[in-house]
């Protein structure tokens, strides 16, 4: 049956689509000069930055994502498997608490690991009041380095993998089990042989989501001196003043990410036709006692604490001591900021996936399911990438409005885009609105288009439909929507660095810049105001989740 | 009597796609239609039109005299009172049973509301889930709340997409059943599309069997199985396999079954070859008959075998036997004809299976 609404056929409905088109357009415009320069020219910096540091860029960004690739995978897959299918004490627990870490930006949680491990740190002190050794006495791993930088990445980004990879365990048809179970294979074997090889396309779905966050990261590697893509854009685009080296580089970042996207959208389709059966019985749980029991709470509840509790407890800590002198008249203005840009652009993205969502419901043409595909892209796209993308190309159209108005009416517009709060909105828009589109989606497909028309049997005009059937159900989505946009605005770093005005400010800004001068204990009020906010999302995903079905 | 709902000609296009050819019918006051068909013959359309959620590209439609589609005029759906139950029964998921009935009394006073919510909600005996909302409800309460809603605010007519497609089938009989004697208590006008005939014999009084956008055949259930305006009817409803025959006198028709009694229709002229219809009850398994078959296939169910047989010729025919009657594969057994109606389709009609309802067909 084809979903029809009622306005369809009129003004506004034949403006439907030349709007979503149009709206693809200009949000595919960063991703699109970024391509370009990838075929583009180049300049005489490109060949200096190709013959010295791109292969250490190469390497570091490859290590990192093979690193992180292992970090996430080890702990994602075990904590999915043992919350899933094995039952010992305090399982209920972490099946939400191991989502706590998605709160916690990796660059908060690497300079608070940096402040509890570095040599002035507190454990670093104790070994030596301890054993009364000095400096150079004895060995301690370096936390400011590419290991370290692996070791935090994985602790806040294993729990993509671990949602999806839990998904698809408690999918999985209880009957395939039975089968392996009947076949002579015991509890190891059922989990390599039969589980693993079933969950393995949500599995790569959660990793790729992860290794797109890896890439994207600037705080995490910069403020640990680690050489990636991110680093070297930031180092040419600031340090040398070279649009065109820091968008060539940029172009090659997108290379990779264009990869991972591909590897996500092959592995989302296949795990749709991996479910069988649709037998929702409980799943046979493993019982595990004794020192089985432990190792699992152990192995849960390591995860949880080094990714959440332990640096959260710390950065309470540094905030106890230090926010009588931190909350002044300008931290007001920084969390007036970040609450302005969050909520606008939260707003602007929640109204542009109406639009987009809506359009989709009633116009259903190729164009339009390949416009929305295509703005939905921006997730996957690192805000460096997005940062460079829009402002050369907006730039140039400032330069040519300016010259324009001069040539011909004799005065000057000035910078009429460049280095404003629209800017920085749009890149906001370009990054999250996948993300605000496709809860806006998921509630809307809950009302069939079989409600609309019962509606209209039942004596409602559209207008009535949309207020009385519509506002809400959507209601939940939309709030949804909004209040996950704010967060990722909130957290966001490097599109924020690049593209804010003169001397505006966000928390994460100002967290990030105190703690890159070693103001680690002063950051902490900022960075526990990112993490509380960023809490709201997780409890609401892991309500979420215990509603869908009992674990 | 003049009829309650009027059809007359109506065509319905999606882009280039003719779905619907210039058909129609018509629906006495309180009867129950249904249009029987294969899936995408078009007869969900047809409701839809009904309803007013597809324009008509041709034709008219008419309730109670009153014009409320044609070509260029198109009432609303929501001015046209005419309920419908639709296929995943749409009930709004933030709404109670009762919300959702509430919904549909539309401007109705608020004590009037009440009444009538309980009314149906005896009369769809779920007075006690008054407060229960949709996701706690099995398929069949749904089905009553859709069904309920849907007949709140005494709409002049009452449309039902394939209402039970979505149940278990033990289900679906009985709540056939039920729905329709609430129908006939409120002497409502309805109509049923579904592709099932056993739903559609249990429900409706007159049958539209459609195929490829046209009605084939008007008639009771009865008719329809015995009487089969053409190949395309004779082969969707019941079971039977059509054998080749030739045309003996206007009153007889010689298959290898034998010679068959029966009026033969008027264009078909003796030495014509005829195709005839033969239902598995035509045949009567008889150990003392001089005719005999070999059995190739076996199907019990319960009360009696539906045997399948090969005739001498290579023919394969249907009979059912009652099931003390057991004989295995390959045996040869005696067969009878017993046959009531004569159903007759010229051969060379046979290529063109478009079935054009230029009928051939008689009866004893």
């Amino acid at each position: 049956m084809r979903a029809r609404l009622p306005d369809s056929r009129g003004i506004s409905g034949r403006l439907w689509q030349p709007g979503i088109l149009l709206l693809a357009l200009l949000l595919s415009i960063p991703v699109l000069t970024i391509t370009g320069f990838l075929f583009g020219p180049s300049s005489e910096n490109w060949q200096h930055l190709k013959d010295t540091v791109l292969s250490e860029y190469l390497g570091n960004s490859a290590l990192l994502a093979m690193g992180v690739a292992t970090g996430t995978l080890l702990i994602g897959v075990s904590t999915a498997w043992l919350t899933a299918m094995c039952r010992f004490p305090g399982k209920t627990l972490f099946t939400w608490m191991l989502l706590l870490p998605l709160a916690m930006p990796a660059y908060i949680i690497a300079y608070t690991y940096t402040g509890m491990f570095d040599f002035a740190g507190p454990v670093q002190t104790w070994i030596r009041e301890l054993t009364g050794w000095g400096y150079g006495d004895y060995y301690f791993p370096e936390i400011r380095s590419l290991g370290g930088a692996i070791i935090m990445l994985s602790l806040v980004l294993y729990p993509y993998v671990y949602l999806l990879a839990r998904a698809a365990f408690l999918e999985q048809s209880i009957c395939v089990l039975e089968v392996s179970r009947t076949l002579g294979c015991g509890a190891w074997c059922s989990f390599f042989r039969v589980a693993l090889p079933l969950a393995r396309p949500a599995i790569i779905a959660g990793l790729s989501l992860a290794l797109m966050e890896t890439l994207a990261d600037y705080g995490t590697v910069s403020y640990f001196g680690v050489s990636v893509f991110t680093t070297g854009i930031f180092r040419t685009w600031f340090g040398m003043g070279d649009s065109v080296a820091a968008a060539k580089l940029a172009s090659l970042l997108l290379l990779f990410v264009f990869v991972l996207v591909v590897m996500e959208r092959i592995s989302r389709r296949q795990a749709r036709y991996h479910h069988t059966s649709n037998k929702y019985s409980r799943l046979p749980e493993y019982r595990l006692s004794g020192y089985k029991a432990l190792l699992a709470f152990l192995a849960c509840s390591a995860p949880a604490i080094l990714g959440f509790f332990l640096p959260a407890a710390q950065l309470t800590s540094w905030a106890l001591q230090t926010w009588d002198e931190m909350i002044d008249a300008s931290f007001v203005t920084l969390t007036l900021n970040t609450l302005l840009l969050g909520l606008s652009a939260s707003l602007l993205a929640a109204l542009l996936a109406l639009f987009l969502a809506y359009g989709k419901r009633m116009l259903a043409t190729r164009p339009v399911h390949v416009a929305i595909r295509i703005t939905a892209l921006g997730y996957a796209v690192p805000g460096a990438v997005i940062a460079i993308g829009i402002i050369i190309p907006f730039a140039w159209l400032d330069n040519s409005i300016d010259s324009f108005f001069r040539d011909h009416f004799d005065f000057s517009t000035g910078l009429l885009l460049s280095g404003t709060l629209f800017t920085l909105l749009f890149a906001y828009i370009v990054r999250f609105l996948a993300v605000s589109l496709q809860t806006v989606e998921s509630g809307l497909g809950k009302i069939k288009p079989s409600m609309d028309d019962a509606a209209r049997s039942l004596g409602y005009r559209p207008r009535e439909i949309l207020f009385k059937v519509h506002l809400p159900l959507m209601k939940a989505s939309v709030l949804t929507a909004l209040l996950i946009v704010f967060v990722d605005v909130m957290k966001e770093l490097p599109a924020t660095l690049i593209l804010r005005p003169f001397n505006f400010n966000t928390l994460a800004v100002r967290a990030f810049e105190l703690a890159s001068d070693e103001r680690l204990a002063d950051s902490s009020t900022a960075a526990l105001m990112i993490v509380a906010t960023g809490i709201l999302p997780v409890l609401y995903l892991s309500k979420s989740i215990s509603q869908s079905r009992v674990g | 009597m003049q009829p309650k709902l009027e059809v007359s000609q109506i065509s319905v296009r999606y882009g280039d796609k003719e779905i619907v050819r210039k058909l129609s019918f018509s629906l006495a006051r309180g009867s129950i239609g249904c249009l029987l068909g294969p899936s995408g013959c078009g007869k969900t359309t047809v409701l839809r039109a009904i309803a007013g959620f597809e324009p008509l590209s041709s034709g008219h439609i008419s309730v109670d005299r009153q014009q409320i589609s044609d070509e260029d005029h198109h009432l609303p759906p929501e001015q046209r009172q005419i309920g419908m139950v639709f296929q995943d029964f749409a009930l709004f998921p933030n709404m109670t049973v009762s919300g959702n009935i509430r919904f549909a009394l539309k401007g109705w006073r608020r004590k009037e509301q009440q009444q009538r919510i309980s009314q149906l909600l005896d009369m769809i005996g779920m007075r006690d889930l008054a407060k229960a909302y949709p996701h706690q409800l099995s398929g069949g309460q749904q089905q009553r709340v859709a069904l309920a809603r849907a007949m709140a605010p005494r709409p002049s007519m009452l449309l039902l997409d394939e209402p039970f497609s979505s149940l278990d089938v033990e289900l679906r009989e009985q709540l056939a059943q039920e729905v329709r004697n609430i129908l006939r208590q409120e002497n409502i006008t309805a109509i049923l599309v579904t592709h099932d005939q056993q739903e559609a014999f249990a429900m409706a009084d007159e049958i539209c069997v459609m195929d490829k956008g046209r009605i084939q055949q008007q008639d009771s259930a009865y008719n329809l199985y015995h009487k089969p305006a053409n190949r395309f009817v004779a082969g969707f409803i019941g079971e039977g396999v059509l054998i080749p025959g030739v045309v003996e006198s206007p009153g007889s028709v010689t298959t290898e079954l034998g010679a068959i009694q029966g009026m033969v229709p008027k264009g078909c002229k003796p030495g014509c070859k005829v195709d005839v219809l033969i239902r598995p009850d035509d045949i009567v398994h008889d150990d003392a008959a001089g005719e005999t078959a070999v059995v190739s296939e076996r199907a019990f169910r319960g009360s009696e075998f539906l045997y399948t047989l090969r005739m001498p010729s290579g023919i394969k025919v249907l009979c059912l036997a009652p099931s003390h009657h057991k004989h295995s594969i390959g045996e040869t057994i005696g067969i009878r004809l017993e046959f009531d109606h004569l159903v007759v389709f010229p051969q060379e009609q046979a290529a063109s299976s478009t079935g054009d309802s230029s009928i051939c067909q008689s009866f004893s």
